[in-house]
């Protein structure tokens, strides 16, 4: 696959990509959704971080605002840096231009991402001709094929129309259209939630090896811890809107820091790949959060400081970064008797309300 | 191969819906049958009764077949318009179909011209509302649209008379050409502006478009309402897929997004509803052909219905039932050519 490689890209060292208080919110009627609250990592080249938490914790929002794929109403704040450019402050003609050869997505729904309209071929022509106007129709086609047989799919499928594909290859066709341009980054949204298990695990098995072949840094959401221990080299648990504990996926599964990691843990011992809203109570209200830790009316170890400060993110060694005062006091934090105090079913009722 | 694959199902798919033809006729004729009975009194009587004796009245209703049973008229009515034998005029003893062909050529360039102009307004109208929803330009142009399909065709078409005929009193405003035209150019289509053509004509051609002008535009503007509000939603539709935030994702510039995805793919249902507004259009040309003396089908229409006469009121209708069935088979077909998931 050597014809494919960008021979004169310039090594650079370094983080692919790095967000340090990266925020998203929407407009709405209610006023401010905080999707996306203040998260910081970083990510290596050809790195794969999984993203996990319960629906509706912000892991597409934050997916979609690295890229810059946000709807209208929305707005980004913080620092986000991709290759050394700072993208919050590039023009919107600029980033565009990044989606696609040097950002990419692959996403949830397969069956409902290619035009229908359009053969496959229109597809790998039209992402190919934008990003580089120079090729010839040959070479855009060999490309094109080039990437299509690393993905399984024959060449003389290349002029099907999309509706000819079964699910699974049309994720493939997705994968291939986000890869063909080589991107640097690639955001990957619960990219086998609609596929069945045996096609899953094929999916899953293309997305691992992509660092081998492209170097890619991929982003991948999932509700499947499975997946994660499987291809994943680091592992971010979200919750309302915050990065609750991040660290390398085999440390944070078998030591998790975080009483939330700790309990997505347990309500998934069964392998099921369904939703994960097995914790006791629902996820907070993203207009108006909890006060301190955003988790504290959910959490079994909470004290008084959990609801009136917000927990430090602190790095655990290694990496392993966690945001919890429970986990502070246990490796030495010393905190006041008062704030100590565990934090009382009808106090957790009061402090909702507050 | 795929591709075969996909040809041969389009075949398939092409003979099924003329087959599909066959129900859909027999619903139409049934109900133009039905309407036609329910009107109270006796045709003939109504038509030429009080002009004629009554032996030779009961004459023509026997000749009419009326003085059989229901289910009989009914067998008797459908086996004629099989054989494209619409019936004779009572009031000027005419064959229908000869009706049809003599007037059949102004309401085709009236209906064509109409929808012309409807395209050219109507797209990129409905294109630009739909991309810029909630703006200035929507509103405006939201508005235009319920106005052009809500206003009556005769108060535009008066308006547009009165306009005209202060400010450019030569320009033409009722008929489809003037009386030297008529009578210069021979016959060969029945249709004036093509047989115009043929003569090498010109200031003929010339002639019978400025004629045109404002009952197209008073048409036209009827269908361009319908269009807007279609596409406009349709592109704001088709702007929400998932395939046109897949190809934001690929970096397609947004202009091209709208283009190669949105409107594209907005085309489709359109097309359909489009072809549904065969029956609207034709009823739009009645009433736009009677403001302008458009010696048309629906003029014609119009003057037997004055008339009475239910035959060539029959005879017409069954017509335009014939033309919405059809043309609603060529739009299924061109939907098919333009979207390959209808061919399975
Ligand atoms: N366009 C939008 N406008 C307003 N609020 C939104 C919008 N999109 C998402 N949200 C809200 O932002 C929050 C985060 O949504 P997001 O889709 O990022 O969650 P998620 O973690 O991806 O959930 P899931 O696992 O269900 O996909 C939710 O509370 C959601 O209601
Ligand atoms: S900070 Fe307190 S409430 Fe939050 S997770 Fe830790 S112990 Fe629980
Ligand atoms: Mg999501």
């Amino acid at each position: 696959m050597t014809e494919l490689r960008d021979v004169g890209a310039p090594v650079i060292e370094g983080p692919v990509l790095e967000a340090r208080d990266f925020r998203v919110w929407y407009a709405t009627d209610r006023g401010p959704v905080r999707a996306v609250d203040g998260v910081s990592f970083s990510l290596r080249r050809g790195e794969i971080l999984g993203l996990v938490g319960e629906s509706g914790c912000g892991k597409s929002t934050l997916g979609r605002g690295l890229i810059g794929l946000l709807p209208d109403g929305s707005s980004r704040d913080g620092e986000l840096e991709f290759e050394g450019r700072d993208m919050l402050a590039l023009p919107g003609r600029e980033q565009r231009a990044l989606r696609g050869s040097d950002l990419g997505m692959i996403f949830q729904e397969p069956l409902t991402r290619l035009n229908p309209l359009m053969r496959i071929s229109g597809h790998f022509e039209e992402t190919l001709r934008i990003h580089r106007p120079e090729l010839s129709k040959e070479e855009v086609e060999q490309q094109a094929l080039a990437i299509l047989r690393l993905m399984g799919i024959p060449p003389t499928r290349y002029h099907a129309y999309p509706h000819e594909f079964s699910g699974g290859m049309r994720q493939r066709l997705m994968i291939a259209l986000a890869l063909v341009l080589r991107p640097a980054f690639v955001v990957a949204d619960e990219p086998t939630t609609a596929l069945d298990v045996l096609v899953e695990a094929q999916i899953i098995r293309i997305l691992h090896d992509l660092r081998t072949e492209f170097e890619t840094a991929l982003l991948l959401i999932t509700h499947n811890l499975g997946i994660i221990a499987e291809a994943c080299d680091r592992v971010a648990v979200m919750y309302a809107g915050e990065i609750v504990e991040i660290g390398d996926a085999k440390a944070v599964f078998s030591h998790p820091k975080h009483p939330y990691t700790r309990e997505l843990l347990r309500s998934t011992i069964s392998l099921s790949t369904t939703g994960l809203n097995y914790i006791d109570g629902a996820p907070p209200d993203l207009v108006e959060p909890p006060s301190g830790c955003h988790f504290h009316p959910r959490c079994p170890d909470a004290m008084q400081i959990c609801a009136a400060r917000h927990p430090v993110d602190r790095d655990h060694g290694d990496g392993h970064r966690a945001a919890c005062w429970a986990t502070d006091l246990a490796e030495g934090l010393t905190l006041d008797e008062s704030d100590r105090a565990p934090l009382e079913r009808e106090e957790i009722a009061v402090a909702d309300e507050a | 191969m795929s591709s075969s694959a996909g040809s041969g199902s389009l075949a398939r798919y092409i003979l099924v819906r003329i087959i599909l033809v066959i129900p859909m006729m027999l619903i139409l004729l049934t109900v133009v049958f039905l309407l036609l009975r329910v009107a109270p009194g006796d045709p003939v009587s109504a038509s030429v009764g009080g002009r004629l004796p009554p032996a030779i009245l009961a004459q023509k209703r026997a000749a009419l077949g009326l003085d059989q049973p229901l289910y009989q008229q009914y067998l008797e009515y459908l086996g004629h318009v099989v054989r494209f034998n619409f019936g004779t005029t009572i009031s000027d003893n005419q064959p229908v179909l000869s009706v049809i062909r003599d007037k059949g050529g102004a309401t085709l360039t009236l209906t064509v011209g109409a929808f012309l102009i409807a395209l050219v307004l109507g797209l990129p109208l409905g294109r630009l509302a739909g991309r810029y929803r909630d703006s200035g330009a929507d509103a405006v142009i939201r508005i235009f649209g319920i106005v052009t399909y809500a206003a009556p065709i005769f108060w535009v078409g008066v308006l547009l008379v009165a306009f005209v005929a202060a400010h450019f009193p030569s320009w033409p405003t009722y008929g489809i050409a003037s009386a030297q035209t008529t009578f210069v150019v021979p016959t060969h289509t029945h249709i004036l502006i093509v047989d115009s053509i043929i003569a090498n004509y010109w200031s003929g051609v010339f002639d019978i478009l400025k004629h045109c002008v404002l009952p197209c535009i008073t048409l036209g503007l009827l269908i361009t309402g319908v269009i807007i509000r279609l596409v406009r939603v349709n592109v704001i539709q088709a702007l929400k897929g998932d395939y046109v935030e897949a190809a934001r994702a690929r970096g397609v510039p947004e202009g091209r997004v709208v283009r190669k995805h949105a409107f594209r793919n907005a085309l489709v249902p359109v097309i359909t509803v489009i072809g549904l507004q065969v029956a609207l259009t034709l009823s739009g040309a009645v009433l736009t052909e009677t403001t302008f003396n458009w010696p048309g089908v629906g003029t014609a229409l119009v003057n037997y219905l004055n008339e009475r006469d239910y035959t060539a009121v029959q005879g017409l209708v069954t017509f335009f039932a014939v033309v919405v069935v059809i043309v609603s088979l060529l739009v299924d077909i061109l939907n098919a050519l333009v979207d390959p998931r209808v061919r399975y």
